[in-house]
């Protein structure tokens, strides 16, 4: 089955369109719409049917979608686990707090693990460099991690 | 000691609401901004010496009075896209304080003229993405954004825009392209924003503190904010502290504060049996300084550039003598290589090149001409591309293997790192 928007999805797209000044302005909030309902990610069918709800040619889109990072490429776990590896969580261990949660769950960064439970990111920085390291999962920040505390955490999320 | 003047308020949990905001002084100078002429607040901006607070410390008043004369619409729009790594003041300012924000906002808007703005937020900030919207429906409804805003016939509407994850879109122009709904990349000038911006109408762009410090221009007027800092750095800054000190974090001092101070004072100094080996002052992009050269150094524009770095958007990354330099540069052209947006070629290649280069050195395949290799295709990229994200990349290049050259030779020749004594596999593989 082709992707279609929920009759719910369909009006805030609708919404978004008239909220800017352009309906160009409605593709990044729009991407943000459907990935949400495509389980996390974005594909061909999903441009495809913006292209279509927004009246946008699908090129269009598309360069948009490819272009930033919050939008998912392939699959992700239902946790998106995104460490930050930037300087400042380098320098107090978010490289080996990213390696860790990998080597325990037993996944190579970027996959899902079999159970569809997690995706393990290494990400630029979040704006967390005070509360270093840190990992941001889904839309929520956890700080002052040890390679433990941040594998507790994931323990807990089912 | 800080010195609180954004940041006075930011303990208190109301003060992200409208109601808790007023109790302290919220929305008291919107209205006298409202009773002055436009020009009065340009000239007030322009006397108080307020630069540009995320990054190139950019004269706010000769830029707002770079707008044409005209009746032409004319948008504001707010950088909070904060991606510089490094920092982190102006989440904690939407999160903390979201309508000294908007009132800012109100202000400059009113002062240049727009009748429309745009607060760009980098999209990981869900939170601050909440917590402006709120504080921007409870000020609608309070009457301070809308139709004819307290009765003076100004109408000002305001929202908030998600960026998507792309470092570029702090640049003004990049982020333009992105408020379009495009990709984020950055457009030749001039034309400046302020002539041809959003939609190809006159547009301020200004970062988050910036608009918030107009408030306290108001308030204090021109002189009475020009009573912290120095001379040519007027008025407070925010400071985002991380990296190797014992109390991280963001603290509001005067500009011409000593850096010394500020990690040994405020951030409770380096950690016990560490010693300081380097600071990066003003955000990744800031060429770093040695212990030497920070402990003389003091947080204004003037100080820093004549160091040959920068003040940036105030981001102090402290590094301690357990690091090493090749490893940190490592991380580095890493993120700017991921991060260059790919329209200019020096900048698309040269990143490229340069994260090749210093990851062939970790990784122990380095020859010792790759050490000036490095500063060849850094020195080729320096001022040859539309924005600064190419200078960027080059000057932490340039200033790592200068002033550490000994940990790139070691490393060329021993394969392992001076600092550490291991090798990058053993490392991170």
């Amino acid at each position: 089955m082709a992707f279609q928007l929920s009759s719910a999805g369909l009006a805030k797209v609708q919404m978004e369109m008239k909220r800017y000044e352009t309906k160009e302005s409605a593709i990044i909030p729009s991407l943000y719409i459907a990935q949400g309902e495509n389980g996390g990610w974005v594909n061909v069918e999903v441009i495809r049917e913006l292209s279509r709800v927004m009246d946008i040619p699908e090129a269009r889109i598309n360069e948009v979608f490819k272009f930033y990072t919050m939008f998912n490429q392939k699959p992700v776990g239902k946790y998106h686990v995104q460490v930050c590896t930037n300087i400042s969580c380098s320098l107090e261990g978010g490289r080996e707090l990213a390696k860790h949660l990998c080597k325990e769950l037993n996944v190579k960064f970027e996959d899902v693990t079999p159970d569809g439970r997690f995706t393990i990111s290494r990400v630029e920085c979040l704006g967390s460099c005070g509360t270093a390291p840190m990992m941001q999962v889904n839309d929520k920040y956890y700080e002052k991690l040890t390679p433990e505390a941040a594998m507790n955490l994931l323990r807990g999320m089912k | 000691m800080e010195t609180k003047l954004l940041s006075q308020h930011y303990h208190l949990d109301e003060f992200r609401f409208l109601e808790g905001y007023r109790k302290h002084g919220g929305y008291e100078q919107l209205p006298r901004a409202l009773q002055m002429q436009p020009q009065q607040i340009i000239d007030e901006v322009k006397n108080a010496g307020l630069r540009g607070r995320g990054g190139a410390g950019f004269p706010t008043g000769m830029k707002w009075g770079f707008l044409p004369k005209n009746n032409e619409p004319r948008y504001l729009l707010c950088n909070a896209d904060e991606g510089e790594p490094g920092t982190f003041k102006d989440r904690m300012m939407m999160e903390r304080a979201p309508h000294q924000l908007i009132e800012g906002m109100i202000i400059s808007g009113y002062a240049i003229g727009s009748k429309k703005s745009y607060i760009y937020i980098r999209g990981e900030y869900h939170d601050s993405l909440r917590i402006v919207g709120q504080a921007i429906n409870e000020a609608y409804k309070a009457g301070f954004l809308g139709k004819n805003i307290l009765g003076s016939g100004f109408d000002h509407d305001m929202d908030v825009y998600s960026g998507a994850g792309a470092y570029i879109c702090g640049e003004e122009t990049g982020m333009i392209s992105s408020l379009e709904g495009l990709k984020g990349q950055p457009k030749l000038k001039p034309p400046f924003p302020a002539v041809q911006g959003y939609l190809r109408k006159p547009t301020i762009v200004n970062n988050v503190e910036t608009l918030a410090a107009v408030k306290y221009i108001i308030r204090d007027g021109a002189q009475g904010y020009r009573k912290f800092g120095t001379e040519k750095s007027a008025g407070t800054k925010l400071f985002s502290l991380s990296g190797n000190v014992v109390k991280p974090g963001n603290f509001e001092v005067p500009l011409g504060f000593p850096l010394k101070d500020l990690i040994e004072g405020l951030g409770g100094g380096m950690k016990p049996g560490r010693r300081l080996k380097a600071v990066i002052p003003g955000g990744s992009s800031a060429p770093v300084l040695t212990a030497d050269e920070a402990n003389k150094a003091t947080l204004d524009y003037e100080c820093l550039s004549g160091m040959g770095s920068m003040l940036g958007s105030g981001a102090v990354i402290v590094i301690d003598d357990s690091q090493c330099m090749v490893d940190l540069l490592g991380v580095l052209m890493h993120f700017y290589h991921h991060e260059s947006c790919g329209q200019c070629t020096p900048c698309r290649e040269g990143t490229g090149w340069l994260n090749k280069i210093v990851h062939s050195i970790l990784e122990g395949r380095g020859r010792l001409q790759d050490i000036d290799l490095l500063l060849k295709v850094a020195d080729n990229m320096k001022g040859r591309t539309i924005c600064a994200l190419s200078d960027a990349a080059a000057l932490p290049v340039i200033s790592f293997v200068s002033k550490f050259r000994d940990e790139f030779e070691f490393y060329v020749r021993e394969g392992r790192s001076k600092v550490r004594g291991t090798s990058y596999a053993e490392m991170h593989h």
